[in-house]
């Protein structure tokens, strides 16, 4: 009976994968498992990101209880750094080295990810969907072991730049950034896409600590500079403020907030949905606090999970929706790996998805890859905030 | 630079500067009592302000609920001295120092895990709408600064006049000597700690609404906290409450007008303690001569 | 005496060992260790001997890592040389920062050196610095490999390197502390004014013990930058600078040996945390520190004399 069983698997694996039909493993793979390592910020000022670690690991007991991929269980191995490269350091290599995993998955933050980028393409395991928006992961030709996955900051902001060029071209731009990676990355996408006409458009731009009790000195300072378009490069917290105080202080500039901050439960309700109105915004899945997905049957499934498999987590939270989709995508990567479980072979997969889609998109974002595009998602629409819920509007928008 | 531009800035640096008043002055209570910095103070705060967000989630009415967690505080900072603290009485100033940045990541920790990282409203119990028409301070801000004066006014009263105030003085100042005249030096100990966790607990309702609760509220506005009090006399109260007013300023004048955000804390900081090089026991501050 | 040096060579002889019963990752951990007791010692030296309270040695660590880092990356200088460079720059910074500090003492002591804990990332970020800094991306710099052929693997090889430095800088520290100018710092500490008053000018001394430890956790930082390959503003937080503090005091203050058991803590205690609970991997951290400042007030080294001296009175 259990040789029919196996020889049947056989036959459908040698059907779906007439080139993978020989197993094949790299260490952290076997016939039963296969090992995924992961760093997060799970203590420490940056540990609102562990969350997604969190909805990762949720996720993929979930798939174990399903019967685990192409009949292997997923053994989810996730350490703390605290946000802290020489941490990451460590911890990537205790997962390469000691506990033997078969890549990395969502190391999450753009320093941490620099501190390991060299030594994973070394080591030629893959650092795969990375959890930060920077360019550079996208970069198959010196970093072959090294893929992104969210659109990149850069990408966004010309996206908003072209916007302004557009709809208004007499725009006097004031910026509001966070002081580091992040935030220089969204200001020189800004400046690139306006190209020639950054240096007279942007009249103010204002830049602000993690470690500021408040940005209301900066939005005064970007008032007072007379500019008609707010560019809010700002993580949640600092949002909420800055949406809150632009109101409060009558300055009406037409609003652009960065799609790191666009959830309506944990930013634009603490800020208050009316003070919210008009602000215009990216997004490329679905906010679990819009009203808009209320009856969304992928939404609706979503909660589904969370409250099995992460019961502790929050509905309102749009890191869970972020982790989930993510590691949906790696399911899918891994079911097209087959038995093939080599590191190259994964890598040659995530390289190979064409137009792939899960339903926490928004609708018409796929996810899209080639030997030499290690960007999946590349495009966003725009939508803007009505005091209600957001509003998608024109069309999907390619970064390229 | 517009004048305008000049009196805007002040006036969200009084806003701010209120912020950290609050939170200095519960720092300026537990040295009162224990000669300590408590670097878990501001995390205290906002333990208890999740607190007060759980009461009143619950649908507890404002102010109950406002009274009903200073209360709490008071309890929590007094059984904090009592279990934690006073065990490590006899360890260096330096272990006490440890056990405070234990105390520190301990409650922040703990409230991530119980509430989650995901910022949360807090409600203000002031009007919405700005006072006197006046828009770059909002009622909530001024409300603060109230609350945070009628706080300063209530603790000056109750260590000048009441018994229970004199005797805290006392057996801070002199323990041995208080020990004579039979006062409990222990349970004043816990009551400072007790006072100041409960003046934490106000400074926390009072940040909340304005930057938003989450496990990490309080831990940026510490070191503004710490610049203030020092700046106005650790040990005295209304010295620190000004030295917040004086550090939000600074801050934002150095900020919009002469060195950009980028450096401002740092620049603002070389200025306090240029201040204190010259003025070592801060601007309001009493000196103390000690034998030796 | 005899007994200690006997300890001390089989000490050196276990560490020369361990890295070939361990793996290269294990290796590496070992490194860090050895990284942390030299900026511990460093951090000793002035908070512990000398008493001056600092919460901003993590600015020093930084000094040190990114002078080593732009010296290799952007002069091309070799990986040897840039440690007592490195060091070098750091006394500077660090006797600098003590001249106006000597004015201050305790809680504005701890004030200003807050202050530099926290300003130095922000100045690392600088913008008119990132020409050499790298602002916010930080240096990415490559691993030494091992001179003349000596068949050893990268990990092993910065070992032994790492290895040396320490012994150096502990040897170096040990003659310092149990010396005359040891004994000053320990007077500067104790007795303020008798000490002025014997004739030890305490101005000098302590700028000087500034100076020095800011070398020791300069050399750390090199040392630091090399082993993990890259330095960037987030590395060097002001939570590195807290636990600095924490390592000291866990381990022992003025004690030598304390800064190794100290750098045992810092280095392995938040992993146990981690591996006890993902929700509240501080929470954990935190009990341990409480619960080692409760069991053993004069830190690990403290705890340990205390059982030797018993043992020797029974």
């Amino acid at each position: 009976m259990k040789t029919k069983l196996v020889c049947i698997g056989a036959m459908l694996a040698a059907f779906a994968f007439p080139a993978a039909a020989q197993k094949k493993y790299d260490p952290g793979a076997s016939d039963t498992e296969i090992k995924i390592g992961n760093t997060n910020p799970y203590s420490g000022p940056a540990s609102a990101y562990g969350t997604i670690g969190k909805t990762i690991d949720a996720y993929f007991r979930m798939v174990n209880d399903q019967g685990g991929i192409n009949g292997r269980k997923l053994t989810f191995i996730s350490y703390d750094d605290g946000y802290s490269p020489p941490r990451t350091v460590e911890m990537a290599r205790k997962l390469v080295e000691q506990d033997q995993v078969l890549f990395l998955f969502q190391t999450l933050g753009t320093p941490s990810n620099t501190a390991i980028h060299k030594y994973m393409n070394l080591r030629k395991v893959p650092q795969l969907h990375v959890a930060t928006g920077a360019t550079k992961w996208n970069d198959p030709k010196n970093f072959p072991w090294t893929m992104g996955w969210q659109p990149n900051y850069q990408t966004e902001a010309q996206i908003y730049a072209r916007h302004i060029l557009k709809t208004r071209p007499d725009a006097k731009i004031a910026v509001l950034y966070q002081n580091d990676d992040y935030g220089k990355d969204y200001l020189k996408g800004l400046k690139d896409g306006l190209g020639d006409k950054a240096r007279s458009m942007i009249v103010a731009e204002a830049s602000y600590e993690v470690s500021d009790p408040t940005v209301d000195s900066q939005i005064v300072q970007l008032q007072s500079s007379g500019a008609n378009v707010f560019f809010n490069i700002t993580t949640p917290k600092f949002a909420a403020q800055a949406i809150r105080k632009a109101y409060d202080i009558g300055w009406k500039p037409v609003h652009y907030l960065n799609n790191v901050s666009i959830s309506v439960g944990s930013v634009l309700t603490p800020a208050g949905l009316d003070k919210s109105a008009g602000v215009i915004s990216t997004a490329y899945y679905k906010d679990p606090t819009d009203a808009h997905w209320a009856n969304d049957p992928a939404m609706k499934q979503w909660q589904a999970f969370m409250k099995k498999y992460y019961p502790e987590g929050s509905l309102i939270n749009a890191f869970s929706v972020y982790g989930y989709t993510v590691a949906a995508t790696l399911h899918e990567v891994l079911r097209m790996c087959g038995d093939n479980l080599t590191r190259e072979n994964v890598m040659r997969q995530a390289a190979s998805m064409k137009g792939w889609r899960v339903d926490t998109l928004l609708p018409g974002i796929t996810i899209t890859t080639s030997q030499d595009d290690f960007a999946p998602i590349q495009s966003v629409q725009l939508q803007r905030f009505n005091g209600k819920q957001w509003e998608l509007f024109g069309e999907v928008i390619s970064g390229n | 630079m517009t004048l305008d531009a000049v009196i805007l800035q002040v006036l969200a640096g009084l806003a701010t500067g209120g912020i950290y008043a609050s939170l200095a002055l519960a720092l300026v209570m537990i040295y009162h009592a224990t000669h300590l910095v408590n670097f878990a103070q501001g995390e205290m705060a906002m333990f208890t302000t999740y607190i007060a967000w759980s009461l009143i989630n619950a649908g507890m009415p404002y102010w109950p609920a406002f009274l009903l967690t200073v209360g709490i505080a008071f309890i929590l900072g007094m059984f904090i001295e009592r279990i934690v603290i006073r065990p490590v009485e006899n360890a260096p100033v330096l272990g006490v120092v440890v056990v405070f940045i234990g105390l520190l990541v301990i409650l922040n920790s703990v409230a991530g895990w119980i509430y989650t990282y995901t910022i949360k409203s807090f409600p203000s119990p002031f009007p919405r709408q700005p006072i006197l028409g006046i828009h770059y301070i909002s009622a909530h801000e001024l409300g603060a600064i109230g609350v945070t004066l009628a706080v300063l006014a209530l603790l000056y009263g109750f260590f000048r006049f009441t018994p229970l105030g004199l005797a805290m003085r006392a057996a801070a100042q002199n323990p041995e000597s208080s020990r004579l005249v039979g006062i409990r030096v222990g349970w004043m100990l816990a009551l400072g700690w007790g006072l100041a966790a409960a003046v934490g607990a106000v400074a926390g309702m009072m940040v909340a609404p304005v930057v938003y609760l989450d496990p990490n509220m309080m831990s940026g506005i510490l070191l503004y906290a710490f610049a203030a009090a020092l700046l106005g006399g650790i040990d005295s109260p209304g010295g620190a409450v000004l030295g917040g007013f004086a550090v939000g300023v600074l801050e934002n004048l150095l900020g919009a007008f002469v060195i950009g955000n980028e450096l401002k804390l740092a620049v603002a900081l070389v200025l306090i303690v240029g201040v204190l090089l010259v003025k070592p026991s801060g601007l309001f501050g009493r000196v103390y001569v000690t034998r030796v | 005496m005899r007994g200690r040096i006997l300890f001390l060579g089989v000490l050196i002889v276990v560490a020369c060992a361990l890295p070939f019963l361990v793996s290269s990752y294990r290796t590496f951990q070992l490194t860090l260790v050895l990284v942390y007791a030299i900026a511990l010692l460093g951090l000793n030296i002035l908070t512990g001997y000398n008493g001056q309270i600092s919460l901003g040695h993590g600015a020093f660590y930084a000094l040190g890592a990114y002078c080593a880092a732009i010296l290799i990356d952007k002069a091309g200088a070799p990986y040897w040389a840039v440690v007592p460079a490195a060091g070098g720059v750091c006394l500077v910074a660090g006797f600098l920062f003590g001249l106006p500090a000597l004015r201050l003492e305790g809680l504005y002591l701890a004030l200003a050196t807050f202050a530099l804990g926290v300003a130095m990332p922000q100045l690392l970020k600088y913008h008119h610095l990132e020409k050499w800094t790298g602002g916010v991306q930080g240096i990415v710099i490559a691993k030494p490999e091992a001179p003349f052929g000596i068949p050893l693997e990268a990990d092993r090889w910065l070992y032994f390197f790492t290895l040396a430095v320490t012994l150096i800088m502990f040897v170096l520290g040990w003659n310092l502390l149990r010396g005359r100018i040891g004994r000053a710092l320990v007077a500067i500490r104790d007795q303020h004014t008798a000490s002025e008053a014997m004739g030890i000018h305490n101005a000098l001394y302590k700028s000087l013990a500034f100076g020095v430890s800011a070398m020791f956790t300069g050399v750390a930082g090199a040392l630091g930058a090399l082993a993990v390959q890259f330095v960037a503003p987030d590395s060097f937080g002001v939570f590195l600078s807290i636990v600095f503090l924490v390592g000291i005091v866990v381990g022992g203050l003025a004690s030598i040996s304390g800064a190794l058991y100290g750098a045992l803590f810092i280095q392995f205690i938040p992993n146990i945390a981690d591996e006890i609970s993902k929700a509240a991997p501080w929470a954990i951290f935190g009990v341990f520190m409480i619960g080692f400042v409760y069991l053993m007030p004069t830190g690990v080294a403290g705890a340990i004399r205390l059982l030797l001296t018993r043992r020797r009175a029974q």
